[in-house]
């Protein structure tokens, strides 16, 4: 019997357990809205991006060249015009390759030959990043994947740029 | 767990007394609505609290969105209204809770008023307490204008006229609110979203502090 009386709950601790739990649920329903609201840009869904037309086609050699193009950017509630460059060439099977000038480092702005001393490399003059012509970057410099690869289609001999990303490994 | 954190915090700081004295003392018979439910009367105090802490933390989390600047701030609103989650809620509960605020406020003030509790020795809070309402009627004012929209606009306009109409200083004041002699514009948003934010929740939790200091000092005030 005293055992058992020990278990129970006295009348003391059930109202601070109800009271607790009480104020704990209308707290979180006073605060999650608040949070949803605050996390919310981590959340939302990323946009496709649309494609826009860049350079005409037989203007793209086999050597990188740098075309500048203008995207429409929504920043929630500002919409302006935000110009965009990429290196275009002929890959020596044909197809187009379109790197963003995006140094996978640190984010400075790479340029093909951009060095004197590296000839037929992309150079990032922030802390000498060096990467191929196909945009792979070169081993024990500070980059440490890729340049990003922008997706891109041709129409009516006319070529259009959509999102840079991430190049997939093989 | 919690347990075990408090008493390692307690063995070494020693919060105990410091907690007791903030939260831990009797509730009087004649307040406990549990003896006599009319004691309801004394909750509106507690509530115009409960709701303060609900602008602060709601404004709070506004300000992620919002911008003071007459070129975006609608817009900015109107983002945060209609396309981040919850805004409507966080936005509503701002909103609405400004006017419960001034509603919760009035009751209690009445209470007070109506027990004759302002009497000698507690007609200091008295005093606090009508600053505090000055303030909070400062900050829905403010408050108002910051959506920008018609509404907010032409009611500042008006605002801003009735402080023009005090005696002598009544122009320069209104100047002073505005930023500009002549136009309600970039200059009046920004003072407004400085007053709203800093200045007077600076002012209101000073009074706050002082209000409970003084209700812990002197105890509430007897049955009638
Ligand atoms: S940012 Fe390009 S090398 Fe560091």
């Amino acid at each position: 019997m005293s055992e058992d009386k020990k278990k129970q709950v006295s009348r003391r601790q059930f109202l601070n357990y109800t009271l607790t739990g009480v104020g704990g649920f209308m707290a979180a329903g006073m605060l999650s809205p608040m949070l949803r609201f605050a996390i919310d840009p981590v959340l939302k869904a990323q946009g496709g991006g649309d494609f826009v037309a860049v350079v005409e086609v037989d203007k793209i050699t086999t050597e990188p060249q740098r075309f500048d193009f203008t995207i429409e950017q929504v920043d929630a509630w500002y919409e302006s015009e935000v110009t965009k460059s990429a290196w275009v060439f002929k890959q020596e099977d044909g197809s187009i390759l379109a790197l963003s000038p995006i140094c996978t480092h640190l984010g400075c702005v790479v340029s093909w030959e951009g060095s004197e001393n590296h000839p037929e490399r992309f150079y990032c003059p922030c802390h000498d990043g060096l990467y191929y012509k196909d945009g792979v970057n070169v081993p024990n410099t500070p980059p440490t994947e890729p340049l990003h690869v922008y997706d891109y289609k041709i129409q009516d001999g006319m070529l259009y740029l959509g999102k840079a990303k991430p190049r997939e490994e093989a | 767990m919690i347990q075990k954190l408090y008493d390692w915090i307690d063995e070494r700081v020693n919060i105990t007394p410091l907690w007791r004295d903030i939260a831990d003392h009797e509730v009087p018979e004649h307040v406990n609505p549990a003896h006599h439910f009319s004691a309801f009367v004394y909750c509106f105090g507690g509530l115009t609290f409960f709701v303060v802490v609900i602008q602060v933390l709601s404004g709070m989390f506004l300000t992620m969105y919002y911008v003071p600047d007459i070129e975006n701030a609608w817009d900015s609103v109107k983002y945060l209204q209609t396309q981040v989650a919850h805004g409507q809620i966080v936005r509503g509960m701002h909103h609405w809770g400004a006017s419960v605020v001034i509603v919760m406020m009035f009751l209690h003030t009445l209470r007070v008023f109506f027990q004759g509790a302002y009497k000698k020795p507690r007609e200091l809070n008295w005093i606090v307490g009508v600053l505090i309402f000055f303030v909070m009627l400062g900050l829905g004012f403010t408050g108002y204008l910051l959506p920008w929209d018609n509404k907010a606009f032409f009611a500042t306009q008006v605002g801003l006229q009735i402080a023009e109409s005090v005696p002598y200083i009544g122009e320069h004041l209104k100047v002073l609110l505005a930023g500009d002699p002549e136009i309600v514009g970039a200059q009046t948003l920004t003072r407004f979203f400085a007053i709203h934010v800093f200045f007077l929740p600076a002012a209101l939790f000073a009074l706050m502090a002082v209000h409970f200091v003084l209700i812990r000092r002197q105890g509430i005030s007897g049955p009638l």
